[in-house]
């Protein structure tokens, strides 16, 4: 509070940065968008405005395949994201929720790891250790890799989520009766609702977007949508690719946003009786 | 000593360490059947922790607490006929007010159409009939107040234990919310256990009140016991406002003792159980004392001031040892008060003081 804020437009040359970071960040992926709608084999010469990239995506030559690992994805995505969320909601209970036990911040530190341990060792930790146990990569091997990795960022949100409730509503509902495990069921569950909503959403995304751990742990004839991407660039770049990415994009970006806002809007439905009790 | 069967809450040498720390130290305490019970002290001298303990969200390290006769000491909470009115209020955010009230009766069983039955009755109770469809939050704190009383009273609880249920109020609403607690103690006969840092609260509420402090009780009372008869220093001087005289204790018999003010007068007065010959306390209350003509009654001194309180009038006085007395006026026409620098006499009725130990 103390200290005054530094006005970083008061520094030569950081406002033009800033730009061309953005433009960098952002060009590809614009002209990506931009080049989706065009009517032309061509990827780098504009004819004219069509849909006839998506089109081809949906109905083309190679739509079954794309079809076929959009369900994957899809449905790898949500057992992940489901197991993922179930793991986590358990372990913020253990940790917020259980009073001191030996390890505590050990643990904290161990679930939040995978978020920096560069990814491709990860996946090929995880190839190892599928050979190691005999495990044949497939639908299966994905779908474990896929619940371990985003256990963290389903945490996260449920975490941060349950440390915002008070152990006094809980308390209320023991005092009235209800068990420990009641108590988790009809008070504090409901009240982490929208962590919950959000770890699940962040860890969907996460897992449909996944293509490093895929790649190492699919088997042969599998494919989930990005790694299907990819072989397909390997081919040769074609605007269908475009067209994909650009629906792949904007299914993740309304994810991230929804799992943004409802993390957001409960907290704020939160603040409001919380500060309401105290204010009065 | 009330008999066996009248105590609701029998807490028997109960001490709560916390680490190395003590947060209560071989507490007693008879809490009787229909009582409205306070519990006052300062801040950090564990009331709380004492409540929470009954309501079973703290283990003792040792001591037995005995809820009409059975010890509930080694129960979890839900297991425990008693409810908790709680600071904060804590209603369940994400249900109605009807919903927050019922939660308890669900718990213990009752059916949708009873528990319905029973909410309406408590809501009526509390004046809350006509908010029973309202979130926590489209709620005043005082209303919030009520439902938190109306979902704690609802299941019927033996004993209903309040933790400072009104200090997030404001004084006019505080004022009323008393007189209500109070209507509804009597009206549902349940034993009520009040933790509140505020003595005039305690005055006003109680039936009996224990004055704790360092988690130790000091002494169980009735309001006036406590305020009229403390029995050391602490509660004379925590309970309303008092002069404490430096005097010398001559002789002690029958519960009465000698002293010898501050110039020499010597009173007999009441004395506290453990007074002792030699220096001594007199506790003397500002109401009690009168302002007389220099050279008459007990003790002389010096007006240092006038403190104006709107009904009343402090003086301070500062006596010739240099100690300063207060006296307390009622504001009138009538009254002559004193001018700064006067010397002045101060009398009070021996039966009016009364010798303290530390
Ligand atoms: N979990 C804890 N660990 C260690 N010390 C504690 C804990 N809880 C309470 N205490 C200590 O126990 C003492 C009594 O606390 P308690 O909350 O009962 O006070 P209180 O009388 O209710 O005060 P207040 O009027 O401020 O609410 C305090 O000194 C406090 O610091
Ligand atoms: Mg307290």
């Amino acid at each position: 509070m103390a200290s005054k804020k530094v006005d970083l437009r008061r520094f030569p040359g950081f406002l033009p940065l800033t730009y061309l970071c953005l433009f960098l960040l952002y060009a590809p992926l614009v002209i990506v968008m931009i080049y989706s709608f065009n009517d032309s084999a061509s990827i780098t010469r504009w004819d004219s405005l069509s849909l006839r990239w998506y089109h081809d995506v949906f109905f083309g030559v190679e739509a079954p395949k794309f079809r076929a690992a959009t369900i994957n994805s899809i449905t790898i995505a949500l057992m992940a994201a489901t197991s993922a969320t179930i793991v986590a909601i358990m372990a913020a209970t253990a940790m917020l929720r259980s009073g001191r036990f030996r390890g505590k911040s050990a643990s904290f530190a161990l679930i939040n790891l995978p978020l920096m341990v560069p990814e491709i060792v990860t996946a090929v930790a995880t190839l190892i250790f599928f050979s190691a146990i005999g495990f044949t990569a497939g639908y299966l091997t994905i779908v474990l890799a896929h619940i371990v990795f985003c256990i963290p960022f389903a945490y996260l949100p449920i975490a941060a989520r349950m440390q915002g409730i008070e152990d006094v509503y809980e308390q209320a509902a023991q005092d009235l009766y209800a068990t420990r495990f009641q108590a988790f069921r009809l008070v504090l569950l409901p009240l982490m609702t929208p962590g919950i909503l959000s770890g699940f959403l962040l860890a969907f995304i996460i897992s449909l977007d996944d293509f490093i751990i895929t790649n190492f742990v699919k088997g042969a004839g599998i494919e989930t949508l990005p790694t299907a991407i990819y072989g397909a660039v390997r081919q040769g770049i074609k605007p269908n690719i475009m067209a994909i990415s650009t629906l792949l994009l904007v299914v993740s970006v309304v994810f991230v946003a929804l799992s943004y806002f409802v993390g957001r809007m409960g907290e704020k439905n939160n603040d409001e009786t919380s500060t309401k009790g105290d204010l009065i | 000593m009330a008999d066996q069967n009248n105590i609701a809450v029998d807490i028997r040498n109960v001490t709560k360490m916390y680490g190395a720390f003590s947060a209560l130290e071989k507490v007693n305490l008879d809490i009787r059947d229909n009582e409205f019970f306070t519990l006052l002290g300062p801040s950090g001298c564990g009331k709380t922790t004492l409540l929470r303990t009954i309501a079973g969200f703290e283990d003792i390290t040792q001591g037995e607490i005995v809820l009409y006769g059975q010890n509930i000491a080694n129960l979890l909470p839900n297991e425990r006929p008693v409810n908790t009115v709680f600071q904060q209020y804590a209603l369940f955010p994400h249900m109605n007010v009807t919903q927050n009230v019922m939660f308890g009766l669900l718990r213990l069983g009752q059916d949708k159409t009873s528990a319905k039955f029973r909410v309406a009755e408590v809501l009526e109770l509390v004046q809350l009939t006509k908010f029973a469809d309202r979130m926590p939050n489209q709620l005043s704190g005082g209303q919030q107040q009520r439902v938190a009383l109306a979902r704690a009273l609802a299941p019927s609880p033996k004993v209903l234990l309040l933790d400072e249920p009104l200090s997030a109020l404001d004084l006019k609403l505080r004022q009323a919310v008393r007189l209500e607690l109070q209507q509804i103690q009597h009206q549902t006969g349940i034993t009520f256990v009040f933790v509140t840092h505020d003595q005039e609260e305690a005055l006003t509420m109680s039936d009996r009140i224990a004055v704790i402090k360092g988690g130790q009780v000091q002494q169980v009372g009735s309001a006036q016991e406590v305020y009229e008869a403390p029995k050391n220093k602490f509660v004379a001087d925590f309970i309303g406002e008092t002069n404490l005289l430096d005097v010398r204790v001559t002789d002690l018999h029958d519960g009465k003792g000698s002293c010898i003010l501050p110039g020499g007068v010597q009173i007999t007065c009441p004395a506290a159980d453990g007074a002792h010959p030699g220096p001594g306390h007199l506790s003397v209350r500002p109401e009690r004392i009168a302002i007389t003509s220099p050279n008459e009654g007990l003790v002389q001194g010096k007006v240092k001031r006038h403190i104006y309180l709107g009904t009343d009038m402090h003086v301070e006085v500062t006596l010739m040892d240099s100690e300063t007395v207060t006296v307390r006026m009622q504001n009138s026409s009538q009254i002559q008060i004193p001018e700064a620098g006067q010397t002045i006499g101060l009398e009070f009725e021996a039966d009016a003081a009364r010798l303290l130990v530390d």
